[in-house]
């Protein structure tokens, strides 16, 4: 109810009656402009003195740097710490923020969320194998992919619950909120059970390499990683535009979606894919970030409503604006030292979610 | 032409519909109806593609099941019993989901004005900013007519004849609203297009179909026109109830039948 008055207010600036398309289009403008002021503000803050200002200047006018020395030592922060960091976050942010409304839509459902119902778990899960496994077991997996390997088991890892989750909590094209999240809930526990017992038999340097997939986090972002996730993160985002408008019927439920010409099977399969590479590819280079995927869609349909084919694209760039300034708070917050975002975004998410649960409780049959 | 030839449907072990043979021509309103639990809506899926069949269905004289879904949708639109949304879509919203298929068959750039006219003639002027959600049963049901209509708008598409599905389309709507239903329904068939309606009220039956197909039990009990069909034996036989048609109300008890309608 809430959402509906705020969105009745809004609604009187509408133009057609009942046709919220203008707004979502200046939401989506205004989202792009708070994308590029929050990477302007990501490039240029950070632990260091570094002036990403002076850099930049220097990129575009070649003047010679008065000390020569300091200008190398900007360049370097500019340029290979903070760049790489402020794209990872970018793409990360954006497809955790679209993947998470695109399971809603498949789903039917505002909770479903990559984070809570175990696919990050999952994609963890395959992360970690390929690390502590990468050289022995897994051996072949790591020769054939190279640095795709762990995007890729990551992937696996996702897709397998991603599918497992949806066969159990959908029966007859209803999606059981109950089922779903409790089945997420069980499979997260698996998941993170047999990601324990690889952690156990981990090695002292694989261990290094395993901290930072408990906290979630931007660091050690370099543009090698970019190169092997970026592509798959890309790819997948891509695909989603084309699964709006399919979406937006699904809304109706899967016979009616049916009856208006949707190819439901394809869509759903598709959709499925699309997430878990995108998830998995988030996960493999940044462990699991939660929230993300379920603030930004309900924010945003508060907003503009559920209209996929808007839907999409301003989640992607608001999850990227968010989940930038929620990296600035965690790399500023304890300077010199740094929070992992994981924590950031989990203490401005978890509320937000018992929020949304609280004011649904009437909605949602547990 | 919908054609059905031999339809039957097990559902979870359970056979439900048994050899139904079916036709619905252009031009003409076909109602089927039966008791609760005949078969009627889960014929109606299987006539839809929705639920699996053995037997054939032809639409336009093309197997059903060698149609892609996206050229089923442009020759018929279905009303389903109940449709439960789960984002808050404005009433706007859902309609304009009808267009989906992008074969309206409305003239070139009339599409975007499409939900209005549609809604105006469910006798929903004005609701097209409310949200779904806050509608009565009755309303919502209406917006759901009117997405179908925008489904197929021009009756007859590239000379071939479409078809409305309707599921009980007026099961939850008062008498006024049943009236405007029906004469859409039968509108669009006098425009050359084919409608299959499930129907409870004979009256209403009597009143707007051409052929009349009752179930009973999974199968077809009788078909016909309705003057041929509404006897006081079939509805004593598939209803199990003794009834008499055209029989008047004894004393000054009152009774209203649509068929007064001015």
């Amino acid at each position: 109810m809430v959402d509906q008055s705020i969105a009745g207010q809004v609604g009187a600036m509408m133009t057609g009656e009942g046709d919220r398309s203008g707004r979502a289009r200046l939401v989506i403008f205004l989202s792009f402009v708070v994308l590029v002021l929050s990477m302007l503000l990501s490039l240029t803050s950070g632990a260091s003195d570094a002036s990403a200002v002076r850099v930049i200047h220097g990129w575009l006018t070649g003047a010679i740097p008065v000390d020569a020395a300091l200008a190398a030592r900007d360049q370097l922060i500019v340029y290979d710490i903070r760049m790489p960091r402020v794209l990872l976050g970018v793409l990360i942010g954006a497809a955790l923020a679209v993947s998470g409304a695109v399971m809603q839509g498949l789903f039917r459902n505002p909770l479903a969320d990559p984070g809570l119902i175990g696919v990050s778990a999952g994609a963890s899960l395959g992360a970690v194998a390929v690390i502590v496994l990468g050289s022995t077991l897994l051996l072949p997996l790591t020769v054939l992919f190279g640095t795709f390997a762990l995007p890729f088991a990551a992937f696996c890892g996702g897709l397998t619950v991603t599918l497992l989750l949806y066969g159990v909590a959908t029966r007859q094209g209803r999606t059981s909120v109950a089922t779903m999240l409790l089945a997420g809930l069980a499979m997260a526990a698996l998941a993170m059970a047999l990601t324990g017992i690889l952690i156990f038999i981990a090695d002292d340097r694989q261990l290094r390499d395993l901290t930072f997939w408990q906290l979630g986090s931007l660091a050690g972002a370099t543009w090698q990683k970019i190169g092997s996730v970026g592509p798959i993160i890309v790819l997948s985002l891509a695909a989603m535009p084309f699964l709006a408008r399919g979406l937006n019927a699904l809304a109706l439920g899967e016979a009616t979606a049916g009856h208006l010409g949707i190819p439901v099977q394809r869509l759903k399969y598709t959709a499925i894919i699309g997430v878990s590479a995108a998830v998995g590819a988030s996960v493999a280079v940044s462990g699991g970030i939660g929230f993300i995927g379920i603030v930004v869609p309900h924010l945003l349909r508060l907003l503009i409503g559920p209209d996929n084919r808007y839907l999409l694209p301003a989640s992607a760039l608001l999850g990227a604006s968010l989940l930038l300034l929620a990296d600035a708070v965690a790399r500023t917050i304890v300077a010199p030292a740094e929070l992992p975002i994981g924590i950031v975004t989990a203490i401005a998410g978890a509320p937000f979610f018992l929020w949304i649960l609280l004011r649904k409780r009437g909605v949602i049959d547990l | 032409m919908i054609e059905a030839r031999d339809v039957s449907v097990t559902l979870g072990g359970k056979r439900i519909v048994t050899g139904v043979d079916f036709g619905a021509r252009p031009g003409e309103v076909a109602a089927i109806v039966g008791p609760n639990g005949s078969g009627k809506t889960t014929f109606l899926k299987a006539l839809c593609g929705e639920l699996a069949y053995t037997g054939t269905v032809t639409l336009n004289g093309r197997d059903l099941r060698a149609m892609k879904p996206v050229e089923v949708a442009v020759q018929r639109a279905v009303l389903p019993q109940a449709t439960v949304l789960s984002f808050p879509f404005t009433v706007r919203e859902v309609v304009k989901l009808g267009l989906v298929g992008g074969r309206s068959g409305a003239l070139p750039g009339e599409d975007s004005r499409l939900p209005e006219r549609a809604l105006a003639r469910v006798d929903l002027e004005g609701f097209a900013g409310r949200f779904y959600q806050e509608l009565s049963g009755g309303e919502q049901q209406r917006v759901q007519l009117a997405r179908v209509l925008c489904q197929v708008w021009a009756p007859v598409l590239d000379g071939k004849p479409r078809y409305l599905f309707l599921d009980e389309p007026v099961s939850s709507l008062d008498i006024k609203h049943q009236l405007i239903i029906m004469n859409i329904a039968r509108d669009f068939a006098r425009r050359g297009g084919g409608v299959v309606a499930i129907l409870h009220d004979l009256n209403l039956t009597a009143m707007y179909a051409d052929r009349i197909f009752v179930m009973h039990r999974g199968r077809l009990a009788a078909t016909g026109a309705p003057q041929d069909v509404l006897s006081d034996d079939l509805i004593e036989r598939v209803f199990d109830c003794r009834l008499r048609v055209g029989a008047l109300p004894a004393g000054n008890m009152p009774f209203v039948l649509p068929q007064s309608a001015v």
